[in-house]
């Protein structure tokens, strides 16, 4: 919303500073977004006059100005100047706009400096229009009328001394988008009066042979009131220059006297009106819902064809306005018009609103009218409006004619002082509270409050709070400690799974991990390679196409990722996300994972050998790293049953019994790999954070600690078995030997390819583990080391058909 | 006697001078060993008389020390040389980089997050969570934003999709985090103090607006929280997070539709070279939005705002971030960038706590 300080001086008389209201509305709730003083861009442009021009000695085109100047205004002392001036217009005699040396021209972006042109001294500059920014005229320079006061600020003389104030308005106060409404809450605040000044009717003088009806369902939501009359006789001519000055001020184009009257009152008195062209009117007005097709060319001469429900304004033969958003260019009025159907009426927000929105008009008339205008003020609007077409037009003015009466938004509330205090915590003396409200304009019944006709935001006690607060000035709010829960130690608040999604986190850094934070959206193409991609996870309205359906998982967001360090040159990296995925589209659809990807090498190059390339094991091993922080069992179950983005050789699962799938890890597909344009090798894992049981609260204690003094004793056993044999169930098996004395049991080394072949027979491998005996009571025999070595063997036969490598 | 000097001072320069183990074996031998000059001397001793026997034992005695530690002391000095010549040989170039290791980073929304959560721990609030895929209800009824308030219009929604004669509202992802309070009243009821961090999304992309980013919740509820307590309590947590004593906040009256009276908070500070200093100069900086819950709110979460009053606010994380890191660029946030992640991001174990000091 932008005004003018002295267009906010017709509502407000005051002594306060510029400063002063620019810190006081945005302190009230009214933003100041931006403030543009001409004064300070302009303030340095005097109104001259050249004494004699002549000729350039040394140049054909250039004059030599002998400029008198009046450096401290009208009246005061002179100073003669010589300026060098290329204008075909600069002459003896002409009054001109001076640039003093030292001022800023904003239209050529130029500080002035005393200069030598073509060898002759030149100290400031004449003017054009367009080195002020005041219009885009650059022919010549600013050539005045000879009795224009000489010395006088160009800004002041041409009534652009006036600094324009933009400020944002939050939705609740429609009735700040007139300056009237700002002006009410300055003097509220005690930075003056108001003084907007009283409207007086006009007598009409006939019939208006125009009839206006409002549809009985309309009148029911959207249209409870419609006032009009016709004018007739008006010369539609240009708007006097002080109009025209306002509008300009805030980016507003003058048009026509009629049409800047009803955007003057709009921007003046948040009270959007319309003028019909009665002589392109067909018989009489009514007010309707549409019928839905009906078409129209509006004011911004577009077309807009109208739905069932919406509201218009038809004369007998069509639609002529798309009600309380914006007129039919067919009926709206021109130079020519000399009749003038004014209309003045009030629109139900909700309606303006959906047909706005659905229309996609943005306009003055949607913007307030969907945020609330003063139903009380729709008659008194036509009255002024009326006066000011009369003032500026001529003519005649008919007799108001009404449909509808203004809506009845009587309602009150109690204001309790002492609930004031409380809410806002600042002690405001009752007499304030109910001073304060009746400068804004509530009414007092005792202590019931009825707000004011232009408030449709006020709705409850807590409004009144807010305005009581809001004018006394929160920046006053002096802070009072909040006092603790409890008073001693405080206590731990996160839940497991908070602690869980910590953990991992530092857990997958502390690996060696770079934590992104990626969109939560992807591209319909890689949510479907992670199984995703489908309907219920689409976004009906997404900025960009990359961006269209919720992650099924964290991969493909962190490979495009990858994909992109790629070609920045960085081939080997580590990153992880925790963070939601998605199943479906309904709140209840949302699961928490830690994913990793592992791309390219180890490392860097080295020169001790470390570097290898990455593969499944490392995700393994991180992936039960986070699994091992975040306290899931140690003993997993491994399924070869990972998802279809994964190698299907060289994947597999983590979960606690068939079901509950606690990570996947594995190699990337190399289709996947392909279609995200990552360069392998690459390993993935993901740990479902939730799928994790959670421990019991409260049991610190752990189990006993039961160790041996006995000498543990290491066994080896090489196995030659076939390839597929996996290593676990060997393991197993030879775990399952003698529970009691073995420890543990591990691979130490797989040896496996044609070499094995050639040694083995084809399709074997031999698998070597190291067995550790741990006696319990007494120190191990070698017969009894036999026993328990010839049973492993004996298990593990049983297990793999693996036998004993010779 | 002579006699004896001369063998002492024969094997005593002999064994200074001796080059090698080898050498001192063979002295040894030749002195002390079985056959061994003094060896012979020794045994002599038995055809002696007491009287010469005692005299002259302890001093053969006395020559067999002494030979016994000059060979020790010169077998000492031998190893020691030998050490000396090993370790000059084993040279290693330490400059050489160590065995290269990965280092990780959190990210620092995360981080962020974290200090965030470790400041209002303290003030006795817990952490309270919520869905990104929100209802319609949760994000903006419950909140006494209508449907046709203009709010809606203006937060840039993103909608979920409805198959083509489902007639339920859509869907949408939650445009700020508020609706965790309506889930966390309904759910617990009052009094309560809760912080709600997370995603949010808004249909926005330019220089400052991403259509993800993320924010934290607070709301605490009780029989005679005022506006007073929640400027108190945001200065407390300024000058926690941005660990400086001196913070002065602005509250300037504004509009939500889920708080009233409702106040956007201003910080006190400067910039120098696009860097924040808090708390001194004569900027000041819009950093969240905030208020007394409003009543119908209150009643949307089951809770009689003629018992219960309260306040609640929301902060930008990423935001925070970037003022107290001094991270120019919203956008880098979201982009993955290793440079970006390594440079900005921190250590596993920077676990920010109030004893220790946030950023410490």
């Amino acid at each position: 919303m932008k005004f003018t300080l002295n267009w906010l001086k017709t509502h407000l008389e005051t002594e306060a500073s510029l400063d002063e209201i620019l810190y006081a509305l945005t302190d009230l709730g009214l933003e100041v977004e931006g403030v543009e003083n001409p004064a300070d861009t302009l303030g340095a442009f005097r109104i001259c006059r050249v004494i004699e021009a002549v000729q350039h000695p040394n140049a054909d085109r250039l004059r030599l100005c002998r400029v008198e100047t009046w450096p401290d205004g009208p009246g005061g002392r002179t100073e003669e100047v010589q300026v060098v001036c290329g204008a075909p217009n600069a002459r003896t005699g002409l009054v001109g706009v001076f640039a003093p040396v030292g001022s800023y021209v904003p239209g050529i972006d130029l500080l002035l400096k005393p200069g030598l042109i073509r060898d002759v001294e030149s100290n400031g500059m004449l003017c054009s229009e367009r080195e002020l920014m005041v219009s885009d005229e650059h022919d010549g320079i600013i050539d005045l009328p000879a009795d224009a006061p000489l010395g006088e600020l160009f800004i002041n003389y041409t009534n652009r001394n006036d600094p324009v104030i933009d400020i944002a308005i939050t939705p609740n106060r429609p009735d700040a988008l007139g300056v009237e409404g700002i002006a009410r809450d300055l003097a509220a605040r005690g930075l003056g009066r108001l003084i907007t000044p009283v409207i007086e009717p006009v007598e009409g003088h006939f019939k208006s042979p125009l009839k206006v009806t409002i549809d009985p369902d309309v009148m029911q939501k959207g249209c409870p009131l419609f006032t009009g009359r016709l004018i007739r006789g008006v010369k539609n001519g240009p708007s006097p220059q002080w109009l025209q000055d306002r509008l300009r001020a805030i980016g507003l184009r003058p048009i026509s006297a009629l049409v800047d009257v009803t955007n003057f009152l709009t921007y003046d008195r948040n009270r959007p009106l319309h003028v019909f062209d009665m002589a392109r009117l067909t018989g009489d007005l009514r007010v309707h819902f549409a019928q839905g097709g009906e078409t129209l060319t509006a004011l911004d001469d577009k077309d807009y064809t109208l739905d069932a429900g919406m509201m218009a304004i038809s004369d007998d033969a069509a639609v002529q306005s798309i009600a309380g958003i914006m007129g039919g260019a067919a009926s709206g009025c021109t130079a020519e018009t000399t009749d003038v159907f004014l209309e003045s009426a009030y629109w139900d927000p909700v309606t303006i609103a959906a047909t706005g929105r659905k229309l996609k008009i943005n306009s003055d008339a949607r913007y307030r009218f969907e945020r609330g205008v003063d139903p009380a003020f729709t008659p008194r609007g036509l009255e002024l409006a009326t006066a000011m077409i009369l003032e500026f037009c001529g003519g005649e003015a008919s007799d108001v004619v009404t449909a509808g009466a203004v809506p009845d938004t009587t309602r009150h509330y109690h204001l309790d002082p002492a609930r004031v205090s409380s809410l806002v915590g600042m002690d405001i003396p009752e007499e304030t509270q109910i001073a304060t409200l009746k400068a804004l304009g509530f009414t007092f019944d005792a202590m019931e409050v009825t707000p004011p006709t232009w408030r449709p935001d006020v709705q409850g006690e807590a409004d009144l709070v807010e305005e009581i607060a809001r004018i006394a000035s929160l920046t006053r709010l002096e802070g009072k400690p909040l006092a603790r829960t409890n008073v001693g130690v405080t206590r731990p608040i996160l839940t497991p799974m908070q602690r869980r999604e910590i953990v991992a986190r530092r857990q997958m850094a502390a690996l060696g991990y770079n934590e992104c934070v990626t969109y939560t959206f992807v591209d319909k193409a890689a949510a479907e390679m992670f199984g995703g991609g489908g309907d219920a996870t689409m976004i009906a309205n997404p900025i960009s196409s990359e961006m269209s359906h919720m992650r099924p998982a964290l991969l493909p967001a962190l490979l495009q990722a990858a994909a992109r360090n790629q070609a920045r040159g960085f081939q080997d990296m580590a990153l992880f996300e925790v963070g939601p995925a998605f199943d479906g589209g309904e709140p209840e659809d949302q699961h928490i994972e830690v994913a990793g990807l592992l791309v390219g090498a180890t490392g860097p190059r080295d020169p001790f050998g470390a570097r290898r390339m990455i593969d499944v094991y490392d995700a393994k091993a991180d992936a039960e790293a986070v699994l091992a922080a975040v306290g899931a069992p140690m003993k997993l179950m491994v399924q070869r049953n990972a998802p279809g983005w994964y190698h299907p050789g060289r994947s597999g699962q983590l979960s606690l019994g068939p079901k509950n799938i606690l990570a996947r890890f594995g190699e990337l597909h190399p289709r996947v790999m392909a279609a995200m344009g990552v360069k392998g090798p690459a390993v993935a894992f993901s740990v479902l954070l939730e799928n994790v049981p959670t421990k019991k609260a409260g049991k610190a204690t752990r189990a006993a600690l039961e160790i041996s003094d006995l000498q543990a004793v290491e066994r080896d056993f090489a196995f030659v078995v076939d390839e597929d044999v996996e290593a676990a169930v060997l393991v197993n098996a030879a775990k399952g030997a003698d529970k009691k004395l073995i420890a543990d049991a591990r691979v130490f080394d797989v040896f496996v390819g044609e070499r094995a072949a050639a040694q083995m027979g084809a399709g074997k491998k031999s698998v070597a583990i190291t067995v550790r005996l741990q006696p319990k009571s007494a120190t191990l025999t070698e017969q009894e080391i036999e026993a328990v070595s010839a049973r492993v063997i004996e298990k593990v036969r049983k297990a793999t058909g693996g036998v004993l490598r010779g | 006697m002579d006699g004896l000097n001369a063998l002492k001072k024969k094997y005593l320069d002999q064994i200074m001078a001796a080059s090698d183990e080898a050498a001192l074996e063979d002295l040894r031998l030749a002195a002390i060993g079985k056959k061994g000059e003094v060896s012979l001397k020794m045994r002599e001793l038995g055809k002696m008389t007491p009287e010469e026997r005692k005299r002259a034992g302890p001093v053969l005695n006395a020559l067999k020390n002494e030979i016994t530690s000059a060979l020790a002391a010169r077998k000492a000095s031998l190893a020691d040389a030998a050490l000396e010549e090993r370790l000059k040989a084993e040279w290693l170039d330490v400059t050489l980089a160590g065995r290269p290791r990965s280092r990780g980073s959190v990210h620092p929304v995360s981080q962020v997050t974290e200090e965030i959560v470790a400041i209002f721990a303290d003030m006795g609030f817990s952490v309270a969570e919520g869905p990104q895929i929100e209802s319609d209800w949760y994000n903006f009824d419950a909140l006494n934003i209508p449907p046709e308030h203009p709010t809606r219009t203006e937060m840039d929604t993103f909608y979920m999709h409805r198959d083509a004669g489902d007639e339920r509202v859509p869907n949408v992802l939650r445009t700020h985090t508020s609706p965790v309070q309506i889930r966390h009243m309904l759910a617990h009821g009052a009094p309560t103090r809760i912080i709600a961090p997370g995603r949010v999304y808004r249909a926005d992309y330019d220089q400052t607006h991403t259509p993800m980013f993320h924010q934290v919740e607070g709301l605490a509820l009780d029989r005679d929280i005022s506006m007073a307590n929640l400027k108190w309590t945001l200065e407390e947590f300024c000058r926690a997070f941005f660990e400086v004593e001196n913070v002065e906040l602005r509250f300037r009256a504004s509009h939500f539709p889920f708080t009233e009276p409702s106040a956007e908070v201003d910080l006190r500070c400067s910039w120098d070279k696009g860097q924040l200093k808090v708390g001194e100069g004569d900027d000041w900086m819009e950093i969240l939005g905030s208020g007394m819950v409003h009543p119908k709110v209150l009643r949307a979460g089951g809770i009689d705002p003629e018992q219960v009053q309260g306040f609640a606010f929301g902060i930008g994380i990423d935001r925070l971030a970037m003022l107290k890191y001094g991270i120019p660029d919203l956008r880098a946030f979201f982009d993955c960038d290793l440079r970006w992640l390594r440079h900005y991001g921190f250590r596993a174990l920077d676990v920010p706590t109030l004893r220790g000091g946030l950023s410490a």
